[in-house]
């Protein structure tokens, strides 16, 4: 297994790295992380949250003095990304809390990012300053104007090494443009333009115009009462910079050329899993939702999250996923407490590995799952400060479903189902992920010997 | 009744049970929903219908009226003043708003504990 390939998981040990957020149980809304992403290199580790704020971390670069252990994530900047509003027109409240950030692809010093609410999304610019002039003939040091009198001579103002700051400044406000809740955005490959998509509409931008941006999918029936489905998810192919998928509540996933016409409504591919008709039950359309769609980074595969499973589609192949995981099915047998204490509508996100050998999703209990496309592997492990020694493994975790319950088991009455992973996030080119739990986030990586 | 008649009976039941036990092996989403309709009756059969998508679009629904406000506070001036309901959801007519039921929203003043 190659170091750093992000391979195959079988030999792959995973241990503690760090945690980040409070211990305290007593947990804040603001404090609900609401989304996890890696930047295209993976050195930047972006959260955000219920209270609109967004944290970036940092990896300290490789000590030459331990080359076997990766840089730790440190706070590199954190700002407020959006703030609460109330739309008096509609009666509206509009959360503040952070839905998505999509790193932009990195093109000069600066880092780009895009964070959205529920309506209105923002580019920050995170720029590094670690210079300053000085020597300035009119002014002091300290911004005051310098008596004329007393200069005397003229110099050259130089530029000298001060001490690392990080700012934050929103570059672009893209607003009104949704009139639902706005669930994905995503960068196309263009690297000029990127989609947003709400309950019933997906809308292109560019990224240097805020005044205006074009409706390609809309889904909004004439009548209201007729609405069957709302979209869920969308994406950009990562290399094709004409095709996005988007996904529904039905289950189905559409894939749409933006070549063909200017409101793509008109899908060119529509993925499906056909459905027993005498298995089908009052759930069956909730938990087939699709809560998450990612394309793989090599854009041959696209992962789709239900409430149960886990499936991957070649996108050659409509009619059904070539592969799926189940996740947690011993919740089919639970499925009414999870509708009555709303658990069934959790949304749950997945996310690919470098190299797209594995995946991974979260579950209850704060465990989260990943799946070995190549080995046919799986294994659960648990985010909890109890594993939380530096560098210790982790250990695979099992939920029994029958009566007996071996040691070291838990049962499935005795999840929690208040402790959720719903954000992760896997390193680009490494083994190491980010795991969102309620309010803390961890980092484990693959143990190196 | 007719020993007849109770042998169809208990043949039904028996019939009856093999199906649901059937149902069982089945489909544990089968029998989860029998259950949720032995507690809610009144469910509808069309689960991820418009009701359910239409609460969905409607999230973040406040509703303020200064004119209702204004006459509830008329109609009941001779009355005591009605406590405010416990829930906050949706607040119209009648219900006299108070402060307490709009609440404050606030931009987080606070730091995010992640960076702490």
């Amino acid at each position: 297994m190659a170091a750093g390939a992000g391979g195959g998981n079988c030999d792959v040990q995973w241990c503690f790295s760090q945690v980040k957020g409070s211990i305290d149980d007593d947990v804040a809304e603001a404090d609900i992380i609401s989304t996890v992403e890696f930047n295209h290199s993976g050195e930047l580790l972006a959260t955000g949250d219920k209270g609109g704020r967004v944290v970036i971390f940092q990896q300290e670069p490789e000590s030459k003095n331990q080359p076997q252990c990766r840089g730790e994530y440190n706070v590199y900047s954190t700002f407020q990304s959006h703030e609460p509003e109330f739309d008096y027109l509609k009666s509206l409240e509009i959360e503040e809390k952070i839905n998505k950030i999509r790193w932009l692809p990195q093109k000069n010093a600066a880092q780009f990012l895009l964070s959205t609410n529920d309506k209105t999304i923002k580019l920050w610019k995170i720029s590094e300053r670690d210079k300053r002039p000085e020597g300035y003939n009119l002014k002091e040091e300290d911004g005051r104007y310098r008596d004329l009198n007393t200069v005397t001579t003229l110099r050259v103002p130089v530029f000298r090494p001060m001490d690392l700051m990080v700012e934050a400044s929103p570059r672009r406000v893209f607003a009104n443009a949704h009139t639902y809740h706005i669930n994905s955005t995503s960068v196309n490959s263009d690297c000029e333009t990127y989609l947003s998509a709400d309950d019933l509409r997906i809308n292109l931008w560019h990224l240097e115009i805020t005044d205006r941006s074009f409706n390609i999918v809309d889904i909004k029936p004439a009548n209201m009462e007729e609405l069957t489905e709302v979209i869920t998810a969308a994406e950009f192919h990562p290399n094709q910079c004409n095709t996005f998928v988007y996904s529904s509540s039905k289950g189905t996933i559409r894939m749409c050329d933006m070549r063909a016409s200017a409101l793509c409504d008109k899908h060119a591919k529509m993925f499906e899993e056909p459905e027993d008709p005498n298995n089908r039950s009052f759930f069956s359309e909730i938990i087939s939702s699709i809560s998450d769609v990612k394309f793989s980074h090599s854009g041959r595969y696209m992962m789709t999250r239900d409430y149960l499973s886990v499936k991957i589609w070649d996108l050659n192949m409509e009619t059904r996923p070539v592969e799926t995981y189940q996740v947690h099915e011993y919740l089919r047998s639970k499925l009414c407490s999870l509708y009555e204490n709303d658990c069934i509508f959790d949304k749950f996100e997945c996310c690919w590995n470098g190299n797209d050998s594995v995946v991974m999703t979260g579950s209850y209990n704060n465990f989260f799952r990943m799946f070995d496309r190549g080995y046919r592997q799986d294994v659960t492990l648990e985010a909890s400060r109890e594993n939380s020694k530096p560098r210790s493994v982790l250990k695979p975790r099992k939920v029994s479903t029958g009566g007996k319950r071996k040691k070291d088991e838990i049962s499935v009455d005795s999840l929690d189902f208040n402790k959720k992973i719903l954000h992760t996030a896997w390193h680009p080119l490494d083994n190491i992920i980010a795991v969102a739990t309620t309010n803390n986030l961890y980092i484990f990586e693959e143990k190196l010997n | 009744m007719s020993g007849d008649n109770e042998d169809t009976q208990t043949a039904d039941e028996t019939t009856l049970d093999e199906k649901e036990v059937q149902d069982k092996v089945i489909s544990p989403e089968k029998a989860e929903e029998a259950k949720l309709k032995a507690r809610y009756p009144n469910l509808g059969n069309k689960p991820g219908g418009s009701d359910l998508l239409r609460k969905r679009l409607q999230k973040g629904q406040k509703y303020f009226d200064s004119g209702d406000y204004n006459m509830a506070k008329a109609k009941i001036k001779n009355k005591q003043l009605p406590t405010a309901a416990p829930e906050k959801t949706e607040i119209t007519g009648d219900h006299i708003p108070t402060p307490q039921d709009l609440p404050q929203r606030k931009p987080s003043l606070v730091a995010s504990k992640l960076a702490g």
